[in-house]
């Protein structure tokens, strides 16, 4: 206990000395005087001109992605991903519910931390979108030219999917890594055996290049560390995956103390390459595993869950030259590297230093194998061997970096709220902006690749405090949103975020708006109960299952009058939305049933179930104002007892 | 001598037949919703969307005062056709076996068919236009009180409610109307011709 008041102690110390170094006050006079320069000219974009950049932004425990303009901050679409969603029916309609299954069942929520856009040539590409779920280990792809999450897989041998989902330079791979170790396979084994019989696996994804469907190549088990952040090698280091670690300590209780008692924890450096040819030669495990895939088919509008249950596994006991270890001050969260490939930082949390590696010093160490040991039989490097620089003093609680492509990192302090931007090779400090408050991640649009746009930074802030109005005890969380363009940063502008703004990958608007698709063709719909014309329209008894195939279109349903369903019936509403008009969705809602409404896109098909629970006759009607006549689009169901011999009978326009 | 009117009267009489390729007419509709406005354009067989679904759309829109369903076909789909070979078929023949007095009958004939089809366009514009569904959702009158009709311009632009619609010939009619000429010139390049050998 006197341990943890000491480090309290400390800590409030440091946050007043570097608060005061920082002088957030004064700085909040500059803020003023930016908004009294030009800084609202510069996030103004006039009515109906577009942003410059989408920012994808991740919505942390609300399990969501959403995405943002910049440099307006206008949000733009809630995407859901892990979580079910009311508003699209997301994980509520027969079509996406699969796309939640996992192999402990049908998970409705989880914790989405870190968006990554795939990649071609080390470029940002704007195909898809990959954002990880960090309680339930999974991770999504999203397509951009619809904006809708089209694949979840699940990983196994996982426990808080944390380091994830980076996607290498022509993605390769996504990777998973494991932020809690936990016994390989499970076991019922005392937790106190941790040490030595835990495991973190690091999973790596491969995605096809031309559908972009992910399916889990193989995993390296790692020692029982915490793998906390990742990102690939570029450039030269590309066919390279770096990962910080804390608790090499491998404790199991008290983390924040006993896991802060190494001076250095670890960046694994992967060489998935080198994984790939172990892979090739056949010198991994088979593993019985139990995982979901699901993927959703824009064909069909339909997702499909299968379990796989088996995985590939590599040991690098067995697997020489597959990982190292570099020792990186002090329980290390960020791992970034720049946009050359040449530097991975490591930032110690509780350091107040930034530690830099070279990859290339990395390497030569390898080559003349000055090792300090190994842990596992992992060759550790020495500190000193890979060491390219220390930006010291930088600030407290450092946590991580980008890129702004002309030679500068730009790292966020958590403890003291803050953006520091240094230079790459001389380690010096340039310039330092306030945060409010307490940031996390930033983002700069391309940041994960090896051509950043260096205009924009965004500081993501976990606690907002003062800044807006207040909306009870929970208020909102926020991003900011600095021009980097000169010497000085420039604070431009704060905007509300969804919860929580976690990550955030950002990619200019023109590489994606000419690809987004405006509607579903409708004679491409393979749905099996879609119905592309009136003609079609049908209710059809099976036992006590009702299916409806229904059709919407400005203003009316058809049928609109259905009669003969009985009490006790499980009724199946197959609605297609016959419209081929761009941003003409239609909604359908019944009372009393247990979901939510759907939200139909033109040409796509839906589906709900309604079991009614008593006679009478129930009405349904549109959930989204479509048309000057969206009040007139409902109908009638006819509720009859479960004795009733009334057939089934369905019309439209006849009195 | 005379191989420079019969040429022309070859090409204005084959110049027509491009309406097979081209459209004749378009009308496109303007309006604030549509930042891509809603277009059809008009062959001499055929109603086609300007971009993918437009016909469905305006149909859609079309219904809330109670105007058709544009129709997927007419019966002057198949005479114009007709009308527009024969006449080219009529003006080859002419051009080698006659002399030029009859380019011009051709031309004349050719103009008032030409007009008699665009009167029949303006009738069947004025149909779809007013006649419209008893039951429509939404009724119109204009300012003396009469029941208000949506018919587009023969030519020209034109508001109607909030739809600025505009109607214009497209390729196709050019094609037709250069053709026309060239087969009246080519009748008085004949005379020419003809005085010249006199001389
Ligand atoms: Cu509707």
């Amino acid at each position: 206990m006197k341990r943890i008041s000491q480090i309290l102690f400390i800590t409030a110390v440091l946050s007043l000395v570097i608060t005061g170094c920082a002088d957030i006050s004064k700085d909040k006079k500059t803020t003023n005087g930016a908004l009294g320069s030009n800084a609202a000219e510069k996030v103004y974009v006039a009515p109906g001109e577009h942003d410059e950049f989408y920012a994808f932004v991740s919505g942390g425990f609300s399990g969501q992605l959403s995405v943002y303009g910049l440099p307006s901050g206008r949000l733009f679409k809630v995407i859901p991903v892990f979580s079910q969603d009311a508003e699209k029916a997301w994980g509520y309609n027969e079509e996406t519910k699969p796309m939640l299954n996992t192999s402990y069942g049908f998970v409705p929520w989880d914790d989405s931390h870190h968006p990554d856009i795939s990649q071609t040539n080390g470029e940002v590409d704007g195909r898809w979108v990959f954002i990880n779920g960090n309680n339930t280990p999974r991770i999504a792809r999203i397509d951009l030219s619809t904006f809708e999450t089209t694949e979840i897989i699940e990983v196994p041998n996982s426990a808080g999917n944390h380091s994830s989902s980076f996607v290498t330079e022509n993605t390769e791979y996504v990777v998973a890594g494991t932020r809690f170790s936990v016994p390989v396979p499970q076991e019922d084994i005392a937790i106190k055996e941790y040490k030595g019989k835990f495991k973190g696996a690091v999973s790596f994804i491969s995605v096809d290049p031309d559908h972009g469907n992910m399916d889990l190549a193989f995993q390296i088990l790692l020692p029982g560390f915490n793998y906390d952040l990742a990102h690939p090698g570029r450039g030269a280091s590309h066919g390279w995956f770096f990962f910080t670690t804390y608790n090499t300590e491998e404790a199991n209780s008290l983390l924040e103390v006993n896991a802060s008692q190494n001076d250095k924890d670890f960046i694994a450096a992967i060489n998935w390459k080198k994984a790939e040819e172990y892979i090739k030669q056949g010198k991994f495990k088979t593993m019985p595993a139990n995982y979901a895939h699901n993927v959703y088919d824009e064909k069909t509008h339909t997702a499909t869950s299968i379990m796989k249950k088996e995985v590939k596994v590599l040991d690098p006991a067995e697997c020489p030259g597959l990982v190292y270890f570099l020792p990186t001050p002090k329980s290390p969260h960020g791992c970034d590297v720049d946009p050359s490939g040449e530097y991975i930082v490591g930032n110690g949390k509780l350091s107040a230093d930034l530690t830099v590696h070279s990859f290339s010093k990395m390497i030569k160490a390898i080559e003349n194998k000055q090792f300090d040991g190994d842990a596992y039989g992992i060759p550790i490097i020495k500190f000193e061997d890979a060491l390219a620089g220390v930006v010291s003093q930088a600030g407290l609680g450092p946590l991580h970096t980008e890129f702004d492509g002309k030679g500068n990192g730009y790292t966020t302090f958590f403890i003291s709220s803050e953006v520091v931007k240094w230079k790459l090779g001389s380690w010096e400090v340039i310039d330092r902006k306030p945060t409010y408050y307490s940031v996390g991640h930033l983002m700069i649009p391309g940041g994960n690749s090896r051509k950043p746009f260096g205009k924009y930074a965004l500081a993501m802030n976990k606690i907002t405090k003062d800044r807006y109005l207040p909306t009870g005890p929970e208020v909102t969380q926020s991003a900011q949103l600095y021009d980097i363009t000169g010497e000085k940063m420039e604070l431009l502008l704060d905007f509300p975020t969804i919860g929580e703004p976690h990550y955030a990958a950002g990619i200019p608007a023109d590489l994606i708006k000419p690809r987004s698709k405006k509607i579903y063709k409708l004679e491409e719909n393979e749905h099996k109960y879609g119905v592309k014309n009136n003609e079609d329209v049908k209710v059809v008894r099976n036992g006590k299952e009702v299916h409806v195939y229904m059709t919407m279109i400005r203003s009316h349903f058809t049928p609109d009058n259905i009669e003969g369903i009985k009490v006790g019936d499980k009724v199946y509403f197959h609605v297609t939305n016959l419209e081929q008009d761009y941003d003409v969705p239609h909604g359908v809602s019944m009372i009393g049933a247990n979901t939510s409404e759907l939200l139909i896109m033109p040409g796509q098909t839906e589906t709900f179930i309604w079991e009614p629970k008593q006679v009478g006759v129930w009405p349904f009607y549109c959930t989204d104002f479509c048309s000057a006549l969206h009040q007139e689009m409902q109908g009638y169901v006819r509720v009859s007892p479960a004795s009733s011999d009334i057939e089934l009978s369905w019309s439209l326009g006849e009195d | 001598m005379k191989k420079k009117s019969r040429l022309l009267m070859l090409v204005g009489a084959l110049l027509p037949l491009f309406l097979f390729v081209f459209p004749l007419w378009n009308i496109t509709l303007e309006a604030p919703q549509y930042p891509t406005p809603l277009g059809m354009d008009i062959y001499i067989n055929d109603f086609a969307d300007m971009h993918p679904h437009d016909i469905k759309n305006i149909n859609l829109m079309n219904h809330y005062v109670g105007m058709k369903y544009i129709p997927e076909s007419i019966p002057e789909f198949k005479i114009f056709p007709a009308v527009i070979m024969i006449m080219a078929a009529l003006g080859v023949i002419l051009a080698f076996k006659t002399n030029y007095k009859w380019f011009l009958g051709w031309f004349i004939i050719m103009t008032i068919l030409a007009l008699a089809g665009i009167y029949d366009f303006y009738l069947w514009e004025h149909d779809y236009g007013h006649d419209l569904d008893p039951k429509a959702i939404m009724k119109f009158t204009n300012p003396d009180g009469t029941v208000m009709g949506f018919q587009p311009p023969l030519f020209g632009t034109k508001d109607i409610l909030n739809f600025r619609a505009h109607s214009y010939p497209q390729l196709g009619a050019y094609f037709l109307a250069v053709g026309m000429a060239l087969t009246f010139i080519s009748y008085f390049v004949g005379k020419r011709e003809k005085n010249f050998k006199r001389l």
